[in-house]
C-alpha cells in the first residue's frame, strides 16, 4: 500500500517510498508530480558553488586577465542549480573535493536563502478582481493581497516574509508553493476575498471566473471615441463604443462636438454621466465590451425624429474592436444592419490593433541578505556598495534585474526572461532563486572576495552535470563588455 | 548487482568515488603506489556488496534499538547496533543513526587489511573513518556554509591520539534531525561511534515545544523513515541569544556525558553564530572560539 501519492523507487534495494516533491534517501531520485525522475549525481558540489551563495566570476587565475569579465565570453555560468532542476534540494553535509587551506577534508553544512521574497503579478484585465487590500488566497490559504490597480491591469502582491514564515505552517507552505509555481511559469488558481477567482500563469492570458481575457481594451468607450473621432469623421454619422465601464457616443462627446459632428437624435439606455458618456448601459458580462449584451441595439431607444434622418449611418463597436456592427436607418428611422463599409473596417481593425494581448506577468522580488552576501565576500556591505557603484552587475539566472535604490540588494526580475525551473525552495519555507554577481576580478579582490575559491570557467564547463542553455536573445548578455562597469583604476 | 555500483577515480587522479544507491564515498589512501592500488581494489570489491547486505536487514535496522535485542547477521549491521546500543537507554535511536560511519569503517578496514598504508580516509558524506600509521596526522576542517571556504574549525588528528572517526549531524544534512543544531561534529575512536553520538547530540541541541521551531512527523516527509511519527525539524525562526544558549547548553550537557563515558573524544556544536566545544583541548578544536570571534567581528 502506498500512502498518498508516494511512489516506490526501485532504483536500488533501499526501495524508498518518496512523496511528491521529495527525494529518496540518495537525493538522486525524486518524485516529480508522481513521476520518478533522476537528478544528476555529480552536481551537489558544483551546485552549491553555483547556487548563489558564492557565485564568483569564474576566472582562470593561471591566465593573464585580458580585461574582459570572464575568460570565455561564450559562456556564462548562472546560479541555477546545475543539472538538477529539482526544487526540493536538500543539501547534505558533503565533501569539498579538494584540499582547502591545507586541510584534507571538509564537512559542509548549508543554508537556504530568500525568506524575504515575493512576486508582483500584473493581470491585464478591466474586470474587477476584488477590492484593494483584499486577501488573495491559494488553496484557501492567504498568500498575498490586491494592491493598487494600474492602467488596464489589476495588480497582486504575493508572498513576502509574513506569509512565508509569519503565519501557520500551512500558510507558509502554500505561499512558498504558489510563489514557486508562479516563478516557474506554471498556472496557479488564486481566489480573492470578496472578488473573483483568477487563473494566473506568467506570459499567458488570465482566466477570470472561467472566462479567458483576450485583449486589453484600447481605452474606455469614451477614450476610444476621443482617440478615433477624427478617423470616423465624415465616414459615418454616429458611433457608439460599447463598454461596461463608460459607453461613448460620438455625436454627444466633446471630441465629436469639436469636429462639428451633427446631433443624430440617438438615445442610449443607461445613466448619462457627462455628455456622450454613459454608465451602466447593461450588466457586466463576457459579451460586447465586457457587458452581457449580444445585440447592441438593445442599449438603444428609438431615435428622436427631430434630429435623426433616413440613411443615417451608425457604427457600434466594442472597446477591443472584437465586436462591431454597422446600421443604416430606414424611412421609419429604424436601424437596419448592413455590411461594414471598407472605410470603416479600417478603423475597427485599428482599434483591435491597439489592444495588446492580455497577459499575466510575474516579477520576482527578493532581497539578498547578509548570509548570501557573506557567501560572496567576507565584508558583505562592500558587495552592496559595489552593486550601487555599478562595479558589480547583478543577474538572476542570467536575466537582467532592476536593483531597487536604497540599502541592501533588493531586486526584481521578470521570471519569463529566466530559464525554466530556475527556482527552488527550502522547507523553511523560503524560495531559492539564482543570483549572479559579475565583476572584475580586481574589484572582487578589493571587496574582500574569496580569491581562493575562484574557479576557471573551463573547469566548470568541463565538469559533468551542467545544463547548457542558449541565452535568451531578448536579454542583454550578462558579460557584455560595453555595459561593464568602470573600475576605479 | 555488481553493475549498479559506480566506482571511479576522480579527476585529481588520487581519490576514488564509490557510489551505490544512497551511499557515496570518497576515499583516499597514502603510501606506495602498488599499496594504494591494492587498497582501492580491495575497497571496490568490498563496496559492491555493502548495499545489498544492509538492505537485507533494513526493516530490523530501522527499528528502535533496545538493550537485549538479537544481533543482526551482517558485519556492518552488527557494528551499527554496537554503536547505538550505549545510547538506547537514554533516548530513541535506531541502528540507522550509525549507518554512514559503520560503512566508512568497513571500507577503511578492507583497505588497511589489503595494503600497507601510511594514511587513509573514507569519507561517507561527512562521516569519516581514518587510518593513521605511527607518526602520521590529518588536518580536518569544517565549513560553516556551502560555497564558503572559510573554515570555522580545524582539528589536527595525529596517530598518538585515539580518534579515528569523525561525524557531522544537523538539521541541514541528508538525515532528519530532531533538534535545531546547524551542525554537530564529533570526534570519536570509531566512525560508527562518532556517527551515533553526533546524531544524539544534534538532537539534544533543542528547544522543546518552542513555537518558532517548525516540526513535522518524519513519516509525512518520508513514509519509510526510521523516525516514524517523531517530529523532525523543518525550520527554525529567529531565536534570541538566550534561547540559542539554552539549546546549546542542552546539547553540550549530552556531549559532556558521552565524553565522560568515553563514547566521544570531542564535539563541536554549531548553532547560528555560536559554536560550543566539548572535549579535550589538544585536538585544537579550541581554535574554534578564536575563529568565531574573528568571523563575528567581520560580519558585525
Amino acid at each position: 500500500m502506498l500512502e498518498d501519492d508516494a511512489i516506490r523507487c526501485d532504483a536500488c534495494p533501499v526501495l524508498c517510498y518518496i512523496r511528491p516533491g521529495r527525494t529518496g534517501a540518495c537525493d538522486r531520485y525524486a518524485n516529480d508530480n508522481g513521476q520518478l525522475i533522476r537528478i544528476d549525481p555529480h552536481v551537489v558540489l558544483d551546485r552549491a558553488v553555483s547556487r548563489g551563495d558564492s557565485v564568483v566570476p569564474f576566472l582562470d587565475r593561471d591566465r593573464e586577465w585580458d580585461g574582459s569579465i570572464v575568460t570565455g565570453p561564450e559562456n556564462f555560468v548562472t546560479a541555477i542549480g546545475a543539472g538538477t532542476t529539482y526544487p526540493d534540494y536538500k543539501p547534505a553535509p558533503f565533501i569539498i573535493s579538494s584540499t582547502v587551506q591545507g586541510v584534507d577534508m571538509v564537512t559542509v553544512v548549508t543554508e537556504g536563502i530568500f525568506s524575504y521574497c515575493g512576486v508582483k503579478v500584473k493581470i491585464d484585465t478591466d474586470r474587477h478582481l476584488g477590492p484593494e487590500t483584499s486577501l488573495v488566497r491559494a488553496q484557501g490559504e492567504p498568500v498575498g493581497h490586491v494592491t493598487t490597480s494600474e492602467y488596464g491591469s489589476q495588480m497582486l502582491s504575493l508572498g513576502g516574509v509574513r506569509h512565508l514564515t509569519g503565519g501557520s505552517r500551512k500558510e507558509g507552505t502554500v505561499t512558498c508553493e504558489t510563489l514557486l509555481n508562479l516563478c516557474d511559469r506554471r498556472p496557479v488558481e488564486l481566489s480573492i476575498d470578496g472578488g473573483a477567482t483568477v487563473m494566473v500563469q506568467a506570459g499567458k492570458p488570465p482566466v477570470v471566473d472561467g472566462a479567458q481575457e483576450e485583449r486589453m481594451r484600447v481605452g474606455c468607450g469614451s477614450a476610444t471615441i476621443g482617440m478615433f473621432a477624427k478617423q470616423w469623421f465624415g465616414k459615418v454619422d454616429e458611433v457608439v463604443v460599447v463598454d461596461d465601464h463608460i459607453t461613448g457616443v460620438l455625436s454627444e462627446h466633446q471630441a465629436g462636438k469639436l469636429l462639428g459632428v451633427k446631433e443624430t437624435g440617438i438615445k442610449i439606455k443607461g445613466h448619462r454621466s457627462t455628455p456622450g458618456r454613459y454608465f451602466r448601459v447593461a450588466e457586466p458580462g463576457t459579451a460586447w465590451g465586457g457587458t452581457n449584451i449580444s445585440d447592441p441595439l438593445s442599449i438603444l431607444q428609438n431615435f428622436n425624429p427631430k434630429f435623426a434622418w433616413p440613411k443615417l449611418r451608425l457604427l457600434m463597436v466594442s472597446t477591443t474592436g472584437e465586436d462591431h456592427a454597422y446600421f443604416e436607418l430606414d424611412e421609419a428611422l429604424r436601424p437596419v444592419e448592413r455590411d461594414l463599409p471598407a472605410v470603416l473596417s479600417e478603423s475597427v481593425a485599428r482599434i483591435k490593433e491597439n489592444c495588446e494581448p492580455a497577459l499575466c506577468t510575474v516579477l520576482f522580488m527578493g532581497g539578498a541578505g547578509g548570509s548570501l552576501r557573506a557567501g560572496v565576500t567576507e565584508n558583505p556591505v562592500r558587495l552592496t556598495h559595489s552593486v550601487r557603484d555599478a562595479l558589480t552587475r547583478v543577474t538572476c539566472g542570467g536575466a537582467p534585474v532592476y536593483v531597487w535604490p536604497g540599502g541592501g540588494i533588493t531586486f526584481m526580475v521578470d521570471v519569463s526572461r529566466m530559464p525554466e525551473h530556475a527556482f527552488g525552495y527550502v522547507p523553511t519555507p523560503a524560495l531559492v532563486a539564482p543570483i549572479e554577481f559579475t565583476l572584475k576580478i580586481k574589484d572582487y579582490e578589493a571587496l574582500g572576495g574569496y580569491m581562493d575559491h575562484v574557479r576557471s570557467l573551463d573547469s566548470i564547463m568541463d565538469s559533468k552535470g551542467r545544463r547548457r542553455l542558449s541565452a535568451n536573445p531578448d536579454n542583454p548578455w550578462p558579460l557584455a563588455p560595453g555595459k561593464l562597469p568602470r573600475s576605479d583604476e | 548487482m555488481r553493475t549498479r555500483a559506480q566506482i571511479r577515480l576522480l579527476e585529481d587522479g588520487r581519490r576514488v568515488h564509490l557510489h551505490d544507491g544512497p551511499i557515496d564515498l570518497i576515499i583516499e589512501a597514502f603510501g606506495e603506489t602498488n599499496e594504494i592500488n591494492a587498497a582501492y581494489r580491495s575497497a571496490a570489491d568490498r563496496f559492491v556488496n555493502v548495499l545489498d547486505e544492509l538492505c537485507g536487514e533494513l526493516t530490523f535496522l530501522r527499528q528502535a534499538t533496545r538493550a537485549p535485542d538479537p544481533l543482526p547477521s551482517g558485519v556492518i549491521a552488527k557494528r551499527m547496533v554496537a554503536a547505538v546500543a550505549p545510547h538506547c537507554e537514554r533516548t530513541f535511536i535506531t541502528p540507522m543513526a550509525a549507518v554512514a560511519g559503520a560503512v566508512a569503517e568497513e571500507i577503511l578496514g578492507a583497505m588497511t587489511a589489503a595494503a600497507r598504508l601510511s594514511r587513509a580516509y573514507v569519507n561517507n558524506g561527512g562521516d569519516i573513518a581514518l587510518h593513521l600509521a605511527p607518526g602520521q596526522h590529518f588536518v580536518v576542517g569544517m565549513v560553516e556554509k556551502k560555497g564558503c571556504p572559510s573554515l570555522f574549525a580545524t582539528a589536527t588528528l595525529d596517530s598518538a591520539q585515539p580518534v579515528r572517526g569523525i561525524a557531522t549531524s544537523g538539521r541541514h544534512g541528508r538525515s532528519f534531525s530532531l533538534g535545531i543544531a546547524d551542525a554537530v561534529t564529533v570526534l570519536a575512536d570509531r566512525a560508527a561511534m562518532a556517527d551515533a553520538a553526533a546524531t544524539i547530540i544534534a538532537n539534544a541541541v533543542d528547544l522543546p515545544g518552542h513555537p518558532l521551531v517548525v516540526r513535522v512527523p518524519a513519516r509525512s516527509l518520508s513514509p519509510d523513515s526510521d523516525l516514524g511519527d517523531l517530529l523532525v525539524t523543518q525550520g527554525v525562526g529567529e531565536l534570541s541569544s538566550d534561547e540559542l544558549t539554552a539549546a546549546l547548553d542542552a546539547g553540550a550537557a549530552v556531549a559532556r556525558s558521552l565524553l565522560a563515558s568515553g563514547l566521544i573524544r570531542s564535539a563541536a556544536l554549531h548553532l547560528r553564530r555560536d559554536t560550543r566545544v566539548v572535549g579535550r583541548q589538544n585536538h585544537r578544536l579550541l581554535s574554534v572560539g578564536e575563529t568565531q570571534r574573528v568571523r563575528s567581528s567581520i560580519h558585525a
